[in-house]
């Protein structure tokens, strides 16, 4: 036997596509040292389901319901996102009305998919008393959803322009009663998630996140304000009725004095999200102006508005998991000419490499669960022949993107 | 000795095997499905029916039984089936309810120790026959887990079968100390003092929190962590063999609690009540008595435990039994040494303090 074969001490660990531990395909390929993990390599592309493809092919009025499926827990910011790119071409003005009742779905779903997130995570780690727990909370915001939208997970309450659905002055008690009960229950959550021992345990010190990593790695949402780095859409370029209320960036340190950038940080910033998002609706309740709701209720009258306008336009809106980006670029025809998503777990993937490298086989769930990782979000190709290979260095890919800008722009 | 008594002897054996084993499956299967039941409406669930497991069981003994490109096939197929034995093999040493032992003179608490070690090193052995990367890092888990776990267990059997040694009943001093006749006859708690009491409820508690980890459950689950290594060890185990893991696993269940029963509350209720040792009601009455013995002993030590905690990595498990578990059992040691015939200043001289 040669001398390599025998010095060989580490073995290949696949974790994916299909996992226990994952909630959607990823493959991870683990170098593993014992129970130490030496290398991890990421490959995504397995749920690739050619959304923005199908988008392509409809009006921007069907392509809202479409985006909401992109995701399940995202139903609402990728429609919504749609939306605002939309209304950013068309130069629509959206009623002020609508822009509190955008505020409110839109903590609505933050509240929703942080307490799913905090349930998968107790989960990962073998808690399962405080998934059901955290599980029957949901099952309340999730009623709060039906209540206010009729439906439970796809809303579709996005409209361009506006919402399709008032909160009139007769629902707003039940509304209240259960912000309360989610106040209510908080606590129960904070004492569970940051006092618990063996919560401790296996969250302190696991898949840190440096600060420096954060920014070059250019993560966003939950997962980067966990490493200290103040970075919100909400509050760094104002959309909706975000401006007008009053809150701040939800770091560790506001809690425990210091930022680790651990996945204990990560939970701390979720749950203090969560409290966040139940104050700014109350906010909005208090704030919010009579009026409108949409800007044109006739549908067909708007399609017909955006079937003559021509250019391009971003939305971007802070997700659950951090900034979602949608393209749109309309061209005087039915369908818009071009569509991209950039949903926030694409730039949460290569953060994963510095979390998970030096960790235990153990801690994998939960780290890759840390991030919320959404992968039918994120994926916008599909590998079919991963034989061939090529490597692009940094000045080559810039270049390629800015070919491709051109090449849109005319 | 005769050629009926010989005959007699091998039938009672034979079909008291055969009766042990039913006992064990049954109730085993029996405690699972309460245990699922009590742990989910502790989580707010309504949880399966408690006939559960043995659905289970009876739809894994139908479904194919595939083995691994990779694994080696004839250990493959031999480890479950002797852990199976081994698991109820232990059965035969212990009492249950009023019954003796059945093998009791032919083997002590020493080869019960041993024995609970098999079950364990067949699903290691098991693991590693079956070449797949998950079940190889579950097996090195549960070997390091055993190791961590049996220092303390050690600890705690010999303490109670060298406190009863040192013991004089009726003016002689008890022979064969660590028969589990022995120790079933004479309660421990009986011939200890006040900081003996505490010594012994320090070893139960030990006791208990090793419980877990003979049985594979959270927080000591790590072998078969279903999210990190997808069920480790029994990764690859399908069909009949995964049934008759699952088989030893629930006669382990009543394995472990009947050691702690047998070990702590060896009482009957039939000579309170007044009924004669060896009569038909004496055996129904302490057998009731001992599966609610058993039931208590389970919830506390498996489904409390389990429901309100996490999972742990193995660095901290072989952490948590080999530091703060093990002073605990030697901390309950010298309490009971303190009580019986040595008193603190010697304790204190063989420690070396002075």
């Amino acid at each position: 036997m040669s001398p390599e074969a025998t010095t060989k001490t580490t073995y290949r660990l696949p974790i994916g596509p299909i996992h226990p531990a994952l909630k959607e395909p990823v493959a991870f390929e683990f170098e593993i040292d014992g129970e130490r993990i030496v290398d991890v390599r990421v490959s995504l592309g397995q749920v690739h389901r050619s959304v923005e493809w199908a988008g392509m092919r409809r009006n921007p009025i069907q392509i809202l319901y479409l985006a909401e499926r992109i995701c399940g827990i995202c139903s609402y910011c990728h429609p919504m996102a749609f939306a605002l790119a939309v209304e950013n071409i068309a130069d629509i003005e959206v009623p002020e009305r609508a822009e509190y009742l955008r505020v409110i779905q839109a903590e609505l779903e933050r509240i929703c998919s942080h307490i799913l997130w905090a349930g998968v995570a107790a989960h990962e780690i073998g808690f399962d008393s405080v998934l059901f727990l955290t599980w029957q909370m949901r099952e309340k915001v999730l009623d709060l959803t039906e209540y206010l939208t009729g439906n439970r997970i796809t809303k579709a309450i996005t409209m361009i322009g506006g919402v399709r659905r008032d909160i009139t002055k007769d629902m707003v008690p039940k509304v209240t009663e259960a912000l309360n009960y989610f106040k209510d229950n908080f606590e129960k959550l904070r004492h569970i998630f940051l006092d618990d021992k063996t919560f401790k345990m296996r969250s302190q010190g696991v898949g840190i996140l440096t600060k420096e990593d954060a920014l070059q790695l250019c993560a966003c949402g939950p997962t980067t304000r966990a490493s200290g780095v103040k970075k919100d859409v909400r509050l760094d370029q104002p959309y909706f009725a975000y401006g007008d209320l009053d809150f701040d960036y939800v770091t560790p340190d506001i809690l425990t004095g210091e930022v680790n950038g651990d996945v204990y940080d990560r939970i701390i910033v979720r749950l203090l999200e969560v409290k966040q998002s139940i104050e700014l609706i109350e906010q909005c309740l208090d704030l919010m102006p009579a009026g409108d709701i949409v800007s044109e209720p006739k549908i067909a009258k708007l399609l017909a508005t955006l079937k003559k306008v021509k250019g391009e336009g971003i939305g971007r809106m802070e997700a659950p998991r951090g900034e979602v980006i949608h393209y749109v670029k309309l061209d005087e025809n039915e369908h818009p000419y071009c569509w991209k998503v950039r949903a926030p777990t694409y730039n949460n993937i290569l953060p994963w490499i510095p979390m998970l490298r030096g960790e235990q086989i153990a801690d994998i769930p939960i780290v890759a669960a840390s991030t919320d990782p959404c992968m039918s979000c994120t994926n916008r190709v599909a590998i079919v022949d991963s034989g061939k290979k090529y490597e692009l260095n940094r000045e080559e890919l810039h270049k390629m993107s800015v070919e491709k800008t051109r090449r849109l722009m005319k | 000795m005769e050629i009926h008594e010989i005959i007699r002897i091998v039938l009672t054996i034979i079909i008291g095997t055969i009766g042990l084993a039913a006992f064990g499956i049954f109730f085993g299967l029996l405690y699972k499905g309460l245990d699922r039941k009590i742990s989910a409406h502790m989580q707010g669930r309504i949880g399966p029916p408690i006939r559960q497991p043995f659905r289970d069981i009876g739809k894994l003994f139908t479904k194919e039984n595939i083995v691994p490109e990779n694994a080696v096939p004839w250990i493959f197929h031999l480890a479950p089936l002797i852990g199976l034995v081994a698991s109820i093999s232990i059965l035969l040493y212990l009492p249950i309810g009023g019954f003796p032992p059945l093998a009791s003179g032919y083997g002590d608490l020493i080869l019960i120790l041993y024995l609970l070690i098999i079950p364990s090193l067949a699903l290691v052995i098991g693991g590693f026959a079956s070449g797949s990367p998950y079940a190889t890092v579950g097996a090195q888990r549960e070997m390091a887990t055993m190791i961590a776990y049996e220092f303390p267990l050690a600890i705690i059997i010999v303490t109670i079968a060298w406190k009863l040694s040192a013991t004089t009943v009726g003016g002689t001093l008890i022979q064969n100390s660590f028969a589990i006749s022995t120790i079933t006859s004479t309660p421990v708690w009986s011939v200890v003092g006040p900081i003996g009491f505490i010594g012994l409820i320090l070893l139960l508690l030990a006791l208990i929190i090793v419980t877990p980890a003979e049985l594979s459950k959270i927080p000591f689950d790590s072998p078969e962590a279903e999210t990190e290594i997808g069920g480790g060890l029994l990764v690859e185990y399908s069909g009949r063999n995964l049934a008759m893991f699952y088989l030893m696993d629930s006669v382990k269940t009543i394995v472990m609690a009947s050691i702690i029963v047998a070990l702590f509350f060896p009482y009957n209720l039939s000579n309170l009540v007044g009924l004669d040792a060896g009569s038909y009601p004496a055996y129904t009455i302490d057998i009731i008595f001992y599966l609610i013995k058993v039931l208590i002993v389970l919830v506390l030590s498996v489904t409390i435990i389990r429901v309100a905690v996490a999972r742990l990595k193995i660095d901290q498990i072989v952490y948590t039994y080999w530091v703060p578990l093990t002073l605990m059992a030697l901390i309950g040691l010298i309490c009971i040494m303190w009580d019986g015939q040595f008193g603190l200043p010697r304790i204190v001289e063989m420690l070396g303090l002075v």
